[in-house]
């Protein structure tokens, strides 16, 4: 922890003029914020964090100090909240079919829409459902899905899944890629349970993928396909009570290069630079987590997901019920990779609640801005 | 209303002069109201984002981490949203906050850490995204402005301004009694070194100029205030006919007074940016240097007797202006300020040239001939190569 500190605390000649600096930086802040009439429901307490002389142990702001983005983010002019963001699954609309088959529905367009990535940073984004990363889609193994795909940007788009699926609906050129103001159904089998992901395959790729086009695509396992690990399953099933046991998160590890030179100046899980370190995500310490976790950074040939004080179970891609790593607390992934990370703040008599920091361990990564916190609770308040 | 008629009626002239002056200029507003008003440039709108552009000028190194000087010369009013340091995002305030107008500047302070010697890279990205990137080659501490620090530059100023124009001036006994060859000779040599310091001083003014916000439009304002340098110098000097002896001496050592203003800025400059390690070698070199400026101070004053005060006074106006740059140049000031100051040198140069020049014609009886011989020719020469010779061994 001491490595995030921004001073040696050895000197301390050095540290109080650090100190000087942040209560400088404080003034400053105001002043810089109160220009920009941006919302700042958070501000009084990050004041009084850089403000205090003493490192109060409880303050999560201390851990990244003076290294950090300055400001907030206008949630609602974006139109999302990565916070409500982690939970919110799109389970579409359910319906049956005359084989007695569930068919699962979903809507989703495509829009430009020019969205805030890092407090005052806009980014001219390519959306689905206007927000990035696109809404995390929740499907069960073996439900038909059909969505409905309306393109209202301006330029072709087209919706790309990793799954099962038919040549005709892969959502590349000739297969359902969709000319600005067109319409495609595409539709297939949701198979394999796991945790995957869709994507614009319009060409060039990294372009559309690195202006926002992509997002989670889950297929929760069907029980009574999985007889021999029917817990479990029924444990990844959304809207079982052994499901709702759970704390589940959708993250989304992105980056945005907003020079367009070829290099990323921001990266974020869930879009938004330092939101989960300015907004530390609650997390009930006697239910145990568990994360969907993509990569989708473009220009960067990995990324990666490290939790501090823990250690995670990870089962890669999702596609199956008992781990493909135990006790780890780094994984790698590579584009388009992801997996399915579980971990429990219960069960160690180490673990008090506190703030637990959560990074990619490539720290130029974390550094420019892909780094948060769990606050780790005994009750939500 | 013709002509004629405005001189008939000669009351009436001043107020119709006036109207005439004032027309085109409410036709200026009026073209510029419709401009604006009218959105003619509207339609050229193709959606592209206003071009941004950030010039950093000072670079500030304390305790309490960075200040830089930062001046905005887009197109627009620009706003840094996110400094980086090292690729790192850090917490910043910026003095006066807010947009930064096209022309500018605001300070940007950064509660870095930097480390002792060795390289950061500052990174400023706007609302847009667009990135504006500085360099710290080498991370030292910046001078304060403390009489201590004043004491030690300006005896490093002296060593390489001063001594060494005193050292040359002291070849004056020894060259006193020269014949007209030698006397010519060591004019022409002035005016070879003078050549170089000429070409020196434009190039390290072009150099700063390059540096220096867009909006100063860095070589132009260079070239522009090395002419009107040149030309008020040249009015100055020629109020009471053409300079010779003492005057021609005065001139010399103000020419070569402003070269050493920006030598001794480029030592204080190299101090402040931690690029040099200044070694005793490099000193030893400028102040090597040097000494053939004194000899081209000395060269006018062959046929007549000065007092010593005269010698100590041109000493200092030659070389006290080493002392001054080098404090100006360790305080980190503007890059345009250094060019500015380089380009009044530069100028100032020109005009001795022009002036030695027309003192070797002048004491030939056949003024053109003065210029084309051996004696002449061979002391430009050996002054250019005595310079070029001597500069190696303070060019890194």
């Amino acid at each position: 922890m001491s490595g995030w500190l921004p001073f040696d605390l050895k000197r301390r000649g050095f540290m109080g003029a650090g100190l000087l600096a942040a209560s400088a930086a404080v003034i400053g802040t105001k002043r810089a914020l109160g220009q920009a009439d941006q919302a700042s429901a958070h501000h009084g307490h990050q004041a009084a964090t850089t403000g205090s002389a003493q490192y109060d142990a409880g303050n999560h702001m201390n851990a990244h100090g003076e290294m950090i983005t300055i400001g907030d983010v206008d949630y609602a002019r974006n139109g999302f909240d990565p916070t409500p963001m982690l939970t919110q699954w799109e389970t579409g609309t359910v319906s049956i079919l005359p084989d007695g088959r569930r068919l699962r529905s979903f809507e989703v367009t495509a829009e430009d829409k020019e969205i805030e990535i890092a407090p005052g940073v806009m980014f001219p984004a390519w959306t689905f459902n206007g927000r990035v990363p696109g809404p995390a889609l929740r499907a069960t193994e073996g439900d038909r899905v059909r969505i409905t795909f309306r393109n209202f940007g301006s330029h072709p788009h087209s919706m790309h899944f990793h799954g099962f699926h038919a040549a005709r609906m892969d959502g590349i050129p000739g297969a359902g890629l969709v000319p600005p103001g067109g319409e495609f159904i595409y539709e297939f089998d949701a198979r394999p349970y796991g945790c995957h992901l869709y994507h614009c395959h319009a060409l060039p790729l990294a372009r559309h993928i690195h202006k926002g086009m992509y997002g989670l695509f889950v297929i929760d396992p069907d029980p009574e396909k999985h007889p021999e690990m029917a817990a479990a399953a029924r444990s990844r099933l959304f809207g079982t009570p052994e499901n709702a046991q759970w704390q589940e998160m959708a993250m989304v590890m992105n980056a945005f290069d907003t020079n367009f030179d070829g290099e990323n100046e921001f990266y974020a899980c869930n879009t938004i630079a330092h939101c989960y370190a300015k907004q530390p995500i609650k997390v009930v310490k006697s239910r145990p987590v568990r994360i969907y976790l993509v990569n989708v950074t473009e220009f960067d040939p990995i990324n990666s997901f490290h939790l501090h004080g823990n250690f995670f179970d990870y089962y890669d891609q999702g596609t199956t019920l008992t781990p493909t790593l135990r006790t780890v607390d780094v994984i790698m992934q590579c584009q388009a990779q992801r997996g399915v990370l579980e971990f429990t703040f219960a069960e160690q008599a180490d673990h008090e609640p506190g703030l637990y920091m959560f990074h990619a361990h490539q720290s130029e990564f974390t550094e420019l801005g892909w780094m948060g916190m769990f606050d780790v609770v005994e009750a939500l308040s | 209303m013709s002509l004629e008629q405005t001189s008939d009626v000669p009351a009436s002239r001043p107020w119709t002069k006036l109207l005439w002056a004032l027309a085109p200029l409410a036709l200026l507003i009026a073209a510029l109201w419709w401009l604006i008003a009218g959105n003619l440039l509207g339609q050229f709108s193709n959606g592209a984002p206003p071009v941004e552009n950030l010039t950093i000028e000072r670079t500030i190194l304390d305790q309490n981490g960075l200040r830089l000087l930062v001046r905005g010369g887009g197109s627009a009013p620009m706003t840094i949203a996110q400094v980086q340091v090292d690729a790192a995002y850090w917490r910043f305030t910026q003095d006066p906050p807010g947009e930064i107008a096209r022309g500018s500047a605001a300070w940007v302070a950064i509660p870095f850490p930097w480390v002792l010697g060795e390289a950061h890279k500052v990174t400023f990205v706007t609302n847009t995204g667009a990135t504006f990137e500085h360099d710290i080659p080498v991370a030292v501490e910046t001078p304060q402005a403390t009489s201590l620090n004043f004491a030690a530059q300006a005896m490093l100023g002296a060593f390489v301004g001063i001594v060494p124009v005193v050292i040359g001036l002291m070849f004056y006994p020894a060259l006193r009694g020269a014949g007209p060859a030698l006397i010519s000779f060591l004019l022409a040599m002035t005016i070879g070194l003078l050549l170089f310091l000429l070409i020196d001083t434009m190039e390290d003014a072009l150099e700063f100029a390059g540096r220096s916000a867009t909006i100063f439009q860095g070589p132009m304002m260079v070239i522009l205030a090395a002419a009107a340098s040149f030309i008020v110098l040249l009015g100055i000097s020629r109020r009471q006919g053409q300079p010779s002896g003492l005057a021609l001496a005065t001139y010399i050592a103000i020419g070569i007074g402003l070269h050493n203003l920006g030598e001794g800025l480029a030592i204080g400059a190299a101090f402040a940016a931690g690029a040099a390690g200044l070694g005793t070698f490099l000193v030893m070199g400028f102040t090597l240097h040097n000494i053939t400026e004194g000899v081209g101070i000395a060269a006018p004053l062959l046929k007549l007797q000065p007092s010593l005060a005269r010698f100590a006074g041109l000493a200092l106006i030659a070389g006290g202006p080493a002392v001054i740059g080098m404090w100006a140049g360790s305080l980190a000031y503007a890059p345009h300020w250094s060019a500015l100051a380089l380009a009044i040198g530069a100028g100032a140069i020109l005009q001795v040239i022009i002036e030695v020049g027309a003192f070797l014609t002048r004491s030939s009886e056949r003024p053109l001939n003065g210029l084309m011989t051996p004696p002449v020719l061979a002391g430009i020469a050996v002054g250019v190569a005595l310079m070029y010779a001597t500069a190696m061994l303070v060019k890194i």
